[in-house]
């Protein structure tokens, strides 16, 4: 067994640890509830501990498995987040093709991209190719109806679900030095400070939130922020070990890609409020779609990736 | 033989299913009533030939079993692939819609309803290609509930078949399909023909969602 494989397992168990931490509270909580009593907020929490069990699996075995695994991974969350960023925006019959272009050729070949390795046709393929070329097959079905609409939101489907998803796949092709394969506890650090950083956002701004960032918008408050923030950089700091930056490196880009992830957060809630829809879809049980579930860390993936590339490597 | 061809009916239908919901995640929505068994006739909106795949596919194995859907005899009997996947996987209640043949469509439903089974049908007689979210809807439903006032009419809304596959389209679009359940309706004692038909189909398009219909 090689460093990043003991390495990955050992985040692997220290994510196990917490998810049975998180179960048994659950499970302690439901056996004090009286009978016969509902509690949808314990039920809500429960569904979602159990999905996280699932996604803790899926991460690690496709982190284990090295690029391919991840590399497939990423691309059927993009595929998933497409389809569901698509379902809700405007189209018509005359966007049909250009909508299969972008399904069926501008996401594979992102992927392609980032398996072979070529950093500068990924990152302008979807913002320059994909922005020019698929209006152009829109407008040569003639229908100018909506047209600026329907191609401003297939453009941001395909930023959001397609060029930022894939940019936490393209971390492992940066040479940060050392062995090569450390790459993926990148994708590991990015995921794990942000989820968790969000996690106690959410629960401090519960407990002592009370300038809203966004009324009427998010619950999200200053406070939760800050303090999701700090406690962003600290498991920042803890992980430190996995990544290339040293330990104030680390806390410094948790901090950025956590306070990144949350704004980002706050873009979705204000889409989902404008298309008046509570999730984006109910794929995963308990917490809605793949882009509920991953757009803070969809996100922060390029400017984290940019920051990396341009102070850590060689 | 026989056993062979039901194997292999069973291996399509999983892949139809497989299909369904890695190209579209299709979800069932139900609002009016449980996903238990019991007979119902599901009476749908009609836009694309895959409609009643997606109802098919959405439905809990239990209820997929009971259920046929009402289908015309010139469309799945016209290639053997066809006669194969309509009569045999979907178990589909074939409907002869030449004007010369002298068979009647109702007796063949009532009969299905009569063995037990649940049916699924399209009330609109066709393809819906207009902007109206349905068209006006064929006697058949009234018949059938006055035929059979016990089973439960339930209106079954196919959301966003049109923006998958248009008409004239070739590649289906991956985005996402809901079939939302509402509640069962009945034909009440006295109630005329068309009366009955209107509020059937103020039921149905009830259930469209405001959003991409």
């Amino acid at each position: 067994m090689n460093e990043t494989t003991s390495d990955i397992l050992f985040l692997a168990f220290g994510a196990f640890g917490i998810l049975v931490a998180l179960t048994f509270l659950g499970e302690v909580l439901r056996a004090r509830q009286p009978l016969d009593t509902a509690n949808p907020v314990l039920e809500t929490y429960i569904t979602r501990v159990h999905s996280w069990w699932g996604m803790v699996a899926f991460i690690g075995l496709a982190l284990l498995t090295g690029k391919v695994g991840v590399m497939l991974l990423f691309a059927f969350a993009s595929f998933a987040a497409l389809r569901e960023f698509l379902t809700l925006t405007t189209k018509a019959q005359a966007d049909h093709l250009s909508l299969a272009l972008a399904f069926f050729v501008v996401l594979p070949l992102q992927y392609i991209f980032i398996a072979m390795e070529w950093d500068g046709l990924y990152s302008i393929f979807i913002p320059v190719y994909a922005f020019l070329l698929l209006p152009i097959v829109s407008a040569m079905r003639g229908d100018a109806n909506r047209y600026l609409i329907r191609v401003a939101e297939t453009q941001w489907g395909l930023m959001i679900a397609v060029f930022c998803v894939s940019h936490v796949p393209a971390l492992m092709n940066l040479d940060i030095g050392g062995d090569r394969d450390r790459a993926v506890l990148l994708v590991a650090f990015l995921v794990m400070v942000v989820q968790l950083g969000d996690l106690l956002e959410y629960f401090f701004g519960r407990r002592i939130g009370k300038t809203r960032i966004a009324k009427g918008l998010s619950p999200k408050t200053w406070e939760g922020l800050a303090y999701g923030v700090i406690s962003a950089a600290l498991i920042g700091a803890l992980l430190s070990w996995i990544t290339p930056f040293g330990v104030v490196g680390a806390m410094a880009m948790a901090a950025t890609a956590s306070l990144v992830g949350m704004f980002g957060n706050l873009v979705f809630a204000a889409i989902k409020r404008d298309r008046g829809v509570k999730d984006w879809s109910h794929l995963i049980p308990g917490q809605g779609g793949f882009v509920d579930q991953l757009d803070s860390v969809v996100f922060a993936a390029p400017i984290f990736y940019h920051l990396t590339r341009y102070f850590w490597t060689g | 033989m026989k056993y062979l061809r039901r194997r292999a009916a069973d291996l399509v239908g999983h892949c139809i299913r497989l299909f369904a919901r890695f190209i579209t995640a299709v979800r069932a929505d139900w609002q009016g009533i449980e996903p238990v068994p019991r007979q119902r006739v599901y009476f749908a909106n009609h836009s694309s030939n895959a409609d009643m795949p997606m109802i098919w596919s959405v439905l809990p194995p239990a209820l997929r079993r009971e259920v046929r859907p009402v289908a015309a005899a010139d469309y799945w009997l016209k290639t053997p692939l066809r006669a194969f996947i309509g009569p045999e996987v979907f178990k589909c209640v074939l409907i002869d819609r030449r004007p010369e043949v002298n068979d009647k469509p109702m007796d063949k439903i009532v009969a299905a309803l009569d063995e037990g089974s649940s049916l699924i049908i399209f009330p609109e007689g066709g393809r819906n290609m207009t902007d109206d979210p349905i068209l006006p809807f064929k006697a058949g439903l009234f018949n059938m509930g006055v035929a059979r006032p016990d089973v439960d009419l339930v209106p079954t809304w196919v959301a966003n078949l049109t923006s998958i596959m248009p008409k004239g389209e070739v590649i289906p679009l991956p985005l996402i399909c809901t079939v939302t359940f509402g509640a069962p309706i009945h034909v009440k004692d006295g109630e005329s023909k068309n009366d009955f038909l209107r509020r059937a189909e103020h039921a149905l398009v009830a259930l469209k969602p405001e959003l991409n219909g």
